[in-house]
């Protein structure tokens, strides 16, 4: 239980995805002008994590890894080149299938999510999350909490940036850095920020 | 579009950069600049999938049903990484373990996916090529001097040559260890942007909330 609590603490500080490792940097900097959108992309990405951590987690045990086919009678098979290709395949379709259910079923969150949802298919940091879950080779409980905390992680920087940036337009940027620049300029000194937590051992 | 090919080549190194002004494919430009040689072979891979993934999707745009192309675009660029990534661990291990996971990331590095939308989906074959070959480059551009920046200030040496000697061997310079650390990649990006944009002055973004002028002088 210690360590699914220290895994699950670490990934939503420590080894935050957005600032530690600059995952889903387009969007990060592109829907963070309103905290409220900025919130609705944010549980959109939880979501999307949460689901798609863990089944990727299974295709790899299950299908591609080497000698996962031994349950089908191909123990020499190695099948993890296919990796990349399948992971995307299965967070596209997944986005797809959760956005008919939100629809049918929750069309509050479904509207308030709206372009979101597809967009995220495309965001470095679901892949990302996938490919450190098989890289760091997870078990399925580990790669549950890591999808949930690197969501979290994720939505909780995409807020505080949008929050900033709401602020941001009062005050008296110099010409040249107006938008984009100073948008990398204080994402910087957030990422400082998070590094204060990369010396907590837990 | 009536571009030519020396427009289309040329176009996103500067004036019209992937990173520095569309902000496209920034993840992977700040995750894996920290020394100059992951950058080359950072942009050197994302470059081939960017030129082919342009060429093929061009190449079948005329029989492809519009509804099924962002799924097919995928495709093509995800075996045109598992390639590239598959080539990389056959002959540059090292390289591709300390990439570890962002040439997997080439995927949904929107520069490629966008190019191939954007572009490719509407224009010959040739131009298409060169289009990625541009965009590619303007990437590259952008990695290699934050990778030469952060290696040559932050190690003091560049390509694992040892330039400015350290202080810890006996030299003068003492490196600057922010310049390894992640917060490091947004800054220098950050004054790349303000430098260009200081010497392209068209590429500044309008103020989206102006200072009343009268308090604008007491303020300032």
């Amino acid at each position: 239980m210690d360590d699914i609590i220290s895994l699950f603490v670490r990934s939503v500080f420590v080894e935050n995805l957005a600032l530690a490792f600059f995952l889903g940097m387009c969007t990060f900097l592109a829907v963070s002008k309103r905290v409220a959108t900025a919130f609705g992309l944010g549980i959109a990405v939880i979501v999307v994590m949460t689901v798609t951590v863990p089944v990727n987690n299974l295709l790899f045990k299950f299908l591609l890894d080497k000698g996962a086919l031994a349950w089908a009678g191909l123990p020499y098979v190695d099948m993890s080149f296919l990796g990349l290709i399948t992971y995307i395949g299965v967070i596209a379709a997944i986005v797809q299938v959760l956005e008919m259910v939100l629809d049918r079923y929750f069309p509050a969150l479904y509207n308030a999510l709206g372009i979101f949802l597809p967009l995220i298919t495309v965001n470095c940091a679901i892949l990302g999350a996938s490919l450190f879950m098989v890289e760091r080779s997870y078990n399925f409980t580990e790669s549950l909490v890591f999808g949930l905390g690197g969501g979290i992680g994720w939505a909780l920087a995409v807020i505080a940036l949008a929050g900033i940036r709401e602020k941001l337009k009062y005050s008296d940027v110099p010409e040249g850095l107006q938008g984009l620049g100073i948008t990398f300029i204080t994402v910087g000194l957030m990422s400082l920020g998070f590094m204060a937590f990369s010396g907590i051992q837990l | 579009m009536d571009a030519s090919p020396r427009k289309v080549l040329f176009d996103p190194l500067v004036d019209n950069n992937p990173v520095t002004l569309q902000m496209l494919g920034v993840c992977s430009a700040l995750a894996v600049t920290t020394n100059l040689l992951n950058s080359l072979i950072m942009s050197a891979a994302l470059t081939v999938v960017c030129v082919f993934s342009n060429g093929a999707v061009s190449a079948i745009r005329n029989h492809m049903p519009s509804s099924i192309r962002i799924i097919v675009q995928m495709t093509i660029i995800a075996s045109l990484v598992i390639v590239v990534d598959q080539l990389l661990k056959a002959f540059a291990y090292e390289v591709s373990r300390s990439l570890s996971v962002f040439v997997g990331l080439i995927i949904t590095n929107c520069i490629v996916l966008g190019r191939a939308e954007a572009f490719a989906s509407k224009n010959p074959v040739g131009l298409s090529l060169l289009d990625g070959l541009g965009n590619g480059l303007g990437y590259s551009a952008v990695l290699i001097v934050v990778g030469a920046v952060r290696e040559l200030f932050g190690a003091g040496s560049l390509l694992g040559i040892v330039i400015l000697t350290p202080a810890q061997d006996g030299g003068w310079y003492v490196p600057n260890g922010l310049l390894l650390l992640p917060p490091s990649a947004f800054f220098i990006i950050g004054l790349m942007i303000w430098g260009i944009r200081t010497w392209k002055r068209d590429q500044v973004e309008p103020e989206e909330f102006q200072i009343h002028a009268i308090h604008r002088q007491e303020v300032l």
